[in-house]
């Protein structure tokens, strides 16, 4: 069972708990920025009449783990997308390759890292809820196994039609999500990408990168089959009888192999 | 610097590129020092949302596309056993590995913890294409290493290695060429992940095949082009029975990745970039004018191919196409998703221009020392090089 978050922007209130837990459950330091950086990992922003909450979306496939050289981050079986930051050098291939632009990086720092949301792992690990989702006065972002979380979305937009867009963001963006969001107004209004494909964006790169081998393989003995042939040509060239002056010997490359 | 006077007597005057290159070195070292004591953030115009920049799009994409002519003309001497063309393979297989060289060096400055770069053979994802890269550069700057050892080795005397290398060339050449292969086309594939980001007029599924050829068509230019610069550099001749043929090869490779691209631009129906003449549209008229069309054309007459001056600069025109495109792909072509304009600082472009610089003066020190271009037919030194 993977667990979630539901983000209901039409019951945020904008308080902001959810991003100052944060900060404090991470240790993070300094204040609350606008918007996320390596050092504030979610943020609340007015929009309009309602609030957007941006987090990393903490995809099914994520498309940071697939691209990262080393490995350091992957997808945990509870749900999280964590980082190991001891393995990182500093590629920020995640950065630019993530549909959801989460992955952020210490700028300022000369032993820089990446910085992200990760669901508060150890949290979900011992089966707590996440601090901003614990913090959270008007249960805007609730904590939940993921299935439990759509069936509580698809409900609430069946009991209240016209309160919502009828869309749950995340249930199929970039592969599908582990957070999904609930809005009353087009998501792109919330700043959240609306031209991403349903198919893992990882999918694309594993296609090229399966056929590899039998790329190898082919590509080899195509290019060995070109050299036999070739030198083969050059040796029964060699050996024609027509050749016989001394005059033909070419100067200055001799090549002397066998 | 005394060399040797064996010439006729040369004064030492510093050229135009000496001097840059002077210029340029002090600051060079400045920035090297910032960015390693206050991070990328400190000399770069890097930022959250626009993660890779010039180190990426010019030093690593170029760098190791403009290495291309050495697969290619290693592949075709000896594996399409073309010997006329082994002349000029020492020069093309030492830019291929300065190139690879100047690639590394730029991952260093712009990887964020570079003392992790061994990370890589370590900690494996085959999912990753950067995994794949990584790979690849290691391994090919190794076989390039290998493939230019001869050059050092005969100069110093040492017989049987040179032997050794000799005998295994056709292997080297087959794994060169595989791994040439890979890297290139690779590059285009680090570009798969962002369908979402990266602009229709560049997006395509066959990214990994236009890098590829486009970086074929390119590392011939390269070749052409070196073979004039150093024309100009050392006197010599430019071979041009050589050059010739090298300029059709390089007009059916560009012929083929522009009829592609125009199909795939096609296929994500943007043409209407280019029409509606949008930043992106201009842009790609640039890279495909200048790079694809008119180098195409120019050198499919033959009159204007087997004249020296139309060759360079069809071959300057296709180099300078391939950096707009390779340019195009990581920064114009990204920056619309981002919803910012990149343009680099002044510290990574004097890092990008240091590294070049860097480049240019081994590969004159390499010139001057080893025997890297064949002997003047007329200076026939009756040398000891006798095979």
């Amino acid at each position: 069972m993977t667990v979630g978050l539901l983000f209901d922007a039409t019951r945020c209130i904008g308080c902001g708990a959810c991003a100052s837990a944060c900060k404090e459950q991470n240790k993070l330091p300094g204040p609350v920025e606008e918007e996320t950086s390596a050092y504030t990992w979610t943020t609340v922003k007015p929009v309009g009449d309602i609030y957007s909450r941006r987090l990393c979306m903490h995809c099914l496939v994520p498309t940071c783990a697939s691209v990262c050289p080393v490995g350091a981050l992957h997808k945990t079986p509870e749900g999280p997308v964590v980082y190991d930051a001891e393995k990182c050098m500093g590629c920020r291939y995640c950065m630019m390759a993530c549909p959801f632009d989460v992955p952020k990086y210490q700028w300022d720092r000369a032993v820089p890292i990446i910085g992200k949301c990760i669901m508060c792992t150890s949290r979900v690990k011992k089966g707590e809820p996440t601090a901003c989702a614990a913090a959270c006065p008007a249960e805007a972002t609730i904590f939940g196994s993921r299935a439990d979380l759509i069936r509580e979305a698809k409900d609430r937009i069946r009991k209240n039609p016209t309160g919502y867009v009828d869309h749950i963001y995340g249930l199929t963006e970039a592969g599908g999500t582990s957070v999904l969001m609930l809005s009353n107004q087009p998501f792109e209004k919330l700043g959240l990408k609306t031209n991403l494909p349903s198919e893992p964006p990882a999918m694309r790169t594993w296609q090229v990168l399966s056929n590899i081998p039998d790329f190898v393989a082919v590509w080899g003995v195509f290019l060995y089959g070109v050299h036999w042939i070739t030198a083969r040509r050059e040796v029964v060239s060699t050996h024609t009888p027509q050749q016989k002056g001394p005059n033909t010997t070419d100067d200055t490359h001799t090549g002397s192999r066998s | 610097m005394n060399t040797s006077v064996a010439q006729p007597v040369k004064r030492f005057h510093p050229g135009f590129w000496t001097t840059v290159f002077g210029l340029v070195f002090i600051p060079f070292c400045i920035v090297t020092v910032l960015r390693f004591y206050k991070g990328l953030g400190a000399v770069t115009h890097l930022s959250d949302k626009f993660p890779w920049g010039l180190w990426i799009g010019f030093d690593l994409l170029c760098g190791v596309g403009l290495a291309a002519g050495a697969f290619t003309l290693t592949a075709v001497v000896h594996l399409f056993n073309l010997k006329k063309f082994e002349p000029i393979v020492r020069p093309t297989i030492l830019t291929g590995f300065l190139g690879y060289i100047f690639v590394i060096t730029a991952l260093m400055f712009d990887l964020g913890q570079p003392w992790r770069i061994w990370h890589a053979i370590v900690y494996w994802n085959p999912h990753s294409v950067m995994f794949e890269v990584a790979w690849c550069v290691m391994l090919y700057t190794t076989i390039l290493a290998v493939e230019f050892a001869p050059v050092v080795l005969e100069r110093f005397g040492f017989q049987t290695p040179v032997r050794i290398i000799h005998a295994l060339i056709t292997p080297l050449v087959i794994v060169g060429v595989l791994l040439s292969t890979l890297h290139q086309s690779s590059l285009g594939s680090l570009y798969l992940i962002v369908p979402s980001k990266l602009h229709p007029l560049w997006y395509s599924q066959l990214l990994p095949l236009f890098f590829f050829i486009s970086a074929i068509g390119a590392g011939i230019g390269m070749v052409i082009l070196e073979s004039y610069l150093s024309k100009r550099a050392f006197g010599r001749q430019l071979e041009m029975d050589l050059l010739e043929p090298l300029a059709r090869a390089m007009v059916v490779a560009l012929g083929i990745y522009g009829l592609l691209r125009l199909q795939a631009i096609g296929r994500n129906h943007a043409f209407s970039a280019i029409t509606d003449f949008t930043y992106e549209g201009r842009m790609f008229l640039v890279e495909f004018v200048l790079g694809v069309l008119l180098p195409v054309v120019m050198l499919s007459f033959r009159r204007l191919r087997t004249n020296p001056r139309w060759l360079v600069t069809g071959s300057f025109l296709a180099v300078l196409g391939f950096v707009v495109n390779r340019l195009n792909v990581s920064i114009t072509g990204m920056e619309g998703a981002a919803g910012v304009r990149y343009v680099p600082s002044l510290a990574e472009i004097i890092i990008s221009v240091g590294l070049v610089g860097f480049g240019m003066v081994a590969f004159a020190l390499a010139v001057r020392y080893l025997k890297i271009f064949p002997e003047h037919p007329a200076v026939t030194e009756g040398g000891p090089e006798g095979s």
